[in-house]
């Protein structure tokens, strides 16, 4: 039987009539028409349907739409503010953290809630807290750099 | 990947999801989901009903009273690593949350819903035995007190009876003397435990063994007390030999799990070498 659900997705309140099994990353994709969040291995391992839930990064295709009644999301869609890139996003816009882009949506949504718990890591920290996400393109060296781009950038605003 | 068609119930008390699992012998009890979700997206697990427990307040804290830690069974594993105060009186459950997933798993998945599912590749189990931990089971009929040697009953098996729902875990404070620590080899690509040894010591004043215990997952069907271990070591020096010596044992009398990233042999050396540096981490700690 369908449910009704309320969910704030990037400042905007949504109300929709869903089915239990409905994840979220297919509510937010099909439904809301977010098609930033990335669909990747379904599995919980490679981090591409990443978003905030209450601020907390996790992984979409592992959440039921229904769970998420009453909360408030943070896609890639809601990052930047009145057309200005986020630090992060600037960050792999200047250091290049990014090929084909696949992963690139909750590769920076992960190190966002990153650089917020821990605002002045390590590359050791940023490797190690960048774990859930897979890149098959860049070896991940851009990434580390974009995101110590981000957080020198965060410190200095 | 799309899981069979369920009914979903939002507990708000933590009376209310045992009224529901009471009437519903089939539902399941959905905690963080980081466990039950993709068993359903495979279709292994098809419940007709889900009570999520997730918004129940009460269950989600760590305190400690009279010399004992008490945590909720709906702290996260993120919870569990960041928290100051185990970090300081039982530092075993910080560093076993860390090896846990990833960071996005750690933000979702809870301590209660791993222990209940009792994966033979999870983490929790093995720090679980280690700390002599107890667990809180509570049902409409009031609640009972399960010691962690008789709670994993076999592969993802628990003594929770039908109707039950873990509520809390409950360790002694150990004392200046005690020294912990987690040893685990991950699964490249999984994450999970192809061995984790969860050690727990306590020396006597010259340095020795005073009390031992070992926890070990990923080796069996589920988690279990290396009791050859411990006994080896209880009043022996800990020095390398011994240690290895006690480390031999690591995998005695189990029946141990063979698949295609580790066979039983393969399983049996890495029991025997994790369990030697857990004991080692350990005896270095509680100097």
């Amino acid at each position: 039987m369908k449910q009704a659900i309320s969910i704030n997705v990037n400042e905007v309140d949504h109300r929709d009539e869903v089915e239990p099994r409905l994840l979220l990353v297919h509510y937010l994709r099909d439904l809301l028409g977010l098609t930033g969040t990335h669909v990747g291995c379904e599995t919980s391992i490679c981090g591409a349907c990443t978003i905030l839930v209450d601020g907390q990064a996790v992984k979409s295709c592992t959440m039921f739409a229904v769970q998420a009644d009453g909360a408030n999301i943070t896609t890639i869609e809601g990052l930047a503010t009145n057309g200005n890139l986020h630090p992060m996003q600037e960050g792999f816009w200047e250091k290049h953290g990014l090929q084909c882009g696949y992963c690139t949506p909750g590769m920076i949504i992960a190190a966002t809630q990153l650089i917020d718990r821990n605002p002045n890591p390590s590359r050791d920290e940023i490797r190690h807290g960048l774990e859930g996400n897979l890149c098959r393109c860049t070896g991940y060296q851009h990434i580390v750099e974009a995101v110590e781009y981000a957080a020198k950038k965060k410190a200095d605003l | 990947m799309i899981s069979a068609p369920f009914d979903y119930v939002r507990a708000n008390t933590l009376d209310e999801a045992l009224a529901l699992l009471a009437q519903n012998e089939d539902a399941k009890i959905l905690a963080g989901g980081h466990s039950l979700i993709p068993a359903m997206k495979l279709r292994l697990a098809m419940p007709p009903l889900l009570v999520d427990i997730g918004r129940i307040k009460d269950l989600s804290y760590i305190r400690e009273d009279h010399g004992q830690i008490q945590i909720g069974a709906m702290t996260t594993h993120y919870q569990i690593e960041s928290s100051d105060l185990l970090k300081k009186i039982c530092p075993l459950l910080p560093e076993c949350a860390g090896h846990i997933g990833d960071v996005q798993v750690r933000n979702k998945g809870t301590i209660g819903g791993s222990v209940a599912h009792s994966d033979p590749s999870g983490d929790w189990p093995a720090a679980i035995i280690a700390l002599n931990a107890e667990l809180v089971a509570v049902s409409k009929n009031g609640e009972r007190l399960v010691k962690a040697d008789d709670f994993f009953v076999d592969l993802m098996t628990t003594a929770l009876e039908a109707g039950e729902i873990l509520r809390e875990i409950r360790i002694n404070k150990s004392n200046d003397r005690t020294g912990q620590a987690y040893a685990k080899m991950h699964h490249p690509a999984s994450g999970f435990a192809v061995v984790g040894v969860a050690a727990n010591l306590t020396l006597d004043r010259n340095g020795g063994c005073e009390k031992a215990s070992i926890g070990i997952t990923g080796v069996s069907s589920k988690a279990y007390r290396a009791l050859a271990v411990e006994s080896a070591l209880t009043g022996s020096a800990l020095d390398e030999q011994k240690i290895a010596n006690a480390a031999a044992h690591a995998a005695d009398g189990v029946d141990i799990n063979g698949d295609l990233f580790a066979s039983e042999d393969y399983r049996r050396h890495l029991a025997q070498v994790f369990t030697k540096r857990a004991i080692a981490a350990a005896t270095e700690r509680a100097g």
